[in-house]
């Protein structure tokens, strides 16, 4: 609903114009993220999402109170916190008997949850475990995404989808190659075990201009097993990638190829006036002197009787 | 030859001093280079993910083989130079993720913006100060400093002679001013109400469908199945349909009424009737539609006219000029004796020229 359609209109200009920030755009920004503590986070569930805050961090916000509610039964409290905060993904971090060590990931599509995906982080190693230098905060990672159990099923797929959503950061144009120093690795295996590792990027020489790669492990590193999920419905899911007709590429209109891959192109022309059209100069079809005088007598006649035709009044 | 050999060896060696940049892999990866994401669909080894012991270094080892693919594909491309640092442009995304919101609708127009596009009406711009010719300074058009301008013009308002004398003209002038709000705030309620779909009820109109009672919609019905009947074939009833009755349905469905038969005459009467007819019929003469002689023979003589203008030649010395009429004035001077100027009357007329 946007301002212009408010029946209440906003008293004040500073709301008017915090209103208008937060009607939907075609291009969108990065996605922010808030992570909030559900019941009795334990303390690695809590540590997994503060190291994914680090991870995210110009794009995050870190709820640090705890919320009695389950997301999977109630998301309520979930979409009410990422209206205020303005954020598209969330983490919650939870603990129980059944479910230890639960980290439920997820996004939303206007104010509504869109995605949720349950996990356990079985193994985990925080950052801080790691005695070394760390990435600048705000770089762009390379994603790997290792093993063919990506594309198994609905589930894993709509995770890898997520897991590319949280560290996409923003669509760039150009990328500086310094830059390049993060890798994020997500390895799935068939029994539904997905590997987070995350690596900083050593550029060697080669002795060739592209260089040789090693790589650092900087952690976090965790073991996720995949518990329930709550997915989006196909209709739904359509309807959230939308992309705006303004940001579709324009059909190039009169450009084909043919058979053999060369490139066609179809170019309008005026139409021609063939009486005044240039044609091929031979000595033989000069006019001579004769013929010259001949002209401008006509010419003149011509002009006078003009003269003579136009009512004397 | 020896020299190729040189140098063939001398870069076998520096080969070896470094570590190779290729990587093989039986399945190729499927890159996104514009998200920088790698897709490995080949087979990992299970043997090691399962050992506690070797799973890590199998996962960075398989890590840098891809990040190595990656960043070879992404060195290949385009490179620029932006404030001294190498940058390279990166293609457009494949993956499609979801956005946080939905696409921007475009606003919908006001009952008054599509008139205006309709009829080609544009915004002009006035400015947003005029001088006030009374006050002897600038008074904005709206906003700030515009009601103390205002306040300050109308210290004194003239009650108009037809009207109450005790009337309170600055009463009046704010009764209008928030009647004038208030039809603003409803014409804006009216086009979110409008943009929405939302039935809102109308005011002072005649009654639609949506308003009608049960008998309007039933005599309705039944007459608007009479007007469709063709050739005496009425559409079919419905099940539970009945028949429209009351004061004045009878009047409204068309062919129902007809005509009331005259009573039997007497025999006095249809002989007089009948003799009438019989006289009318012998004493029947051409009737002559006065009208249509008199614009006839009208016809006839103007068109005899005509033809004797026709065959008729024109007059000598006199030249015929076209276009010469009284509407086309020429340059000449004007000869003497031609105007018809009256000097015995009042105005004798204008002296043409």
């Amino acid at each position: 609903m946007g301002v212009i359609q408010r029946i209440k209109k906003p008293t004040t200009r500073k709301g008017k114009k915090v209103l208008l920030s937060k009607e939907p755009k075609a291009i969108e920004g990065p996605k922010q993220c808030i992570f909030l503590q559900a019941r009795n986070p334990s303390e690695q569930a809590r540590n997994v999402l503060k190291d994914m805050y680090n991870l995210k961090k110009p794009d995050a916000a870190y709820l640090s109170r705890k919320n009695d509610f389950v997301p999977f039964e109630d998301a309520s409290v979930i979409e009410k916190l990422c209206y205020k905060k303005e954020a598209a993904l969330f983490g919650v971090s939870s603990h129980s008997k059944k479910r230890p060590h639960n980290i439920i990931l997820g996004r939303t599509f206007n104010y509504n949850i869109l995605d949720m995906i349950e996990l356990g982080a079985d193994k985990f190693k925080a950052m801080s475990e790691f005695h070394n230098m760390k990435v600048l905060a705000g770089t762009k990672p390379c994603l790997l995404f290792n093993g063919p159990a990506w594309d198994l099923n609905q589930d894993l797929k709509r995770l890898k989808s997520l897991f590319t959503d949280f560290f996409y950061r923003e669509k760039v144009e150009t990328i500086r190659l310094q830059g390049l120093e993060h890798v994020l690795s997500f390895t799935s295996t068939q029994d539904g075990t997905i590997y987070v590792r995350s690596y900083r990027i050593l550029l060697k020489k080669s002795g060739q201009r592209t260089p040789r790669i090693e790589l650092e492990e900087i952690g976090p590193s965790i073991d996720f097993k995949l518990r329930r999920t709550k997915l989006a419905s196909d209709d739904l899911y359509k309807e959230a990638c939308k992309v705006p007709r303004e940001l579709k590429p324009l059909p190039k209109k009169n450009i084909s190829t043919d058979a053999f891959g060369t490139k066609m192109g179809r170019v309008h022309m005026g139409r021609q006036d063939i009486n005044r059209l240039q044609t091929r100069k031979m000595k033989g079809l000069k006019k001579s002197a004769e013929e010259k005088k001949q002209m401008l007598l006509k010419k003149k006649m011509a002009k006078k009787e003009a003269k003579k035709a136009q009512p004397v009044n | 030859m020896d020299i190729v050999n040189e140098i063939l060896e001398k870069e076998q060696k520096k080969a070896e001093k470094y570590k190779p940049i290729t990587v093989e892999k039986h399945l190729d990866v499927e890159y996104d280079l514009g998200t920088l994401l790698v897709y490995d669909t080949n087979d990992l080894d299970s043997k090691l993910l399962d050992s506690n012991s070797n799973r890590d270094e199998y996962l960075q080892s398989l890590s840098r083989d891809n990040t190595q693919l990656l960043l070879n594909k992404i060195w290949e491309l385009p490179t620029e130079r932006i404030d001294e640092a190498i940058v390279v442009r990166l293609p457009q995304p494949t993956t499609v993720l979801p956005r946080s919101k939905p696409v921007p609708k475009p606003k919908p127009l006001t009952k008054w913006q599509e008139f205006a596009k309709a009829k080609g009406i544009t915004k002009q711009k006035k400015d947003k100060l005029k001088w006030d010719e009374q006050l002897q300074k600038w008074v904005p058009l709206y906003g700030f400093r515009k009601a103390a301008a205002e306040k300050e013009k109308d210290w004194l308002i003239e009650v108009p002679q037809h009207m109450d004398p005790m009337m309170d003209m600055y009463e009046k002038k704010a009764g209008e001013k928030s009647e004038k709000v208030a039809k603003n705030e409803l014409q804006r309620l009216k086009n979110i109400a409008r943009s929405r779909k939302v039935k809102i009820p109308r005011v002072g109109l005649p009654i639609t469908s949506d308003k009608a009672s049960a008998t309007q919609l039933s005599t309705a019905a039944v007459v608007a199945k009479a007007s469709t009947a063709s050739l005496g074939k009425f559409q079919d009833k419905l099940p539970k349909e009945q028949e429209a009755r009351g004061k004045g349905v009878h009047e409204l469905i068309p062919g129902k009424e007809r005509k009331r038969r005259a009573p039997v005459p007497t025999p006095q009467v249809e002989k007089q009737n009948n003799l009438n007819l019989i006289d009318k019929i012998l004493s029947k003469r051409p009737k002559i539609d006065m009208e249509k002689a008199v614009s006839q023979h009208i016809h006839k003589e103007q068109t005899q006219r005509s033809e004797e203008k026709k065959s008729m030649k024109p007059a000598k010395g006199k030249r015929k000029v076209k276009g010469n009429n009284a509407t086309n004035f020429s340059a000449k001077k004007p000869k003497a004796g031609k105007g018809q100027r009256n000097m015995n009357k009042k105005t004798p007329g204008r002296k043409r020229r």
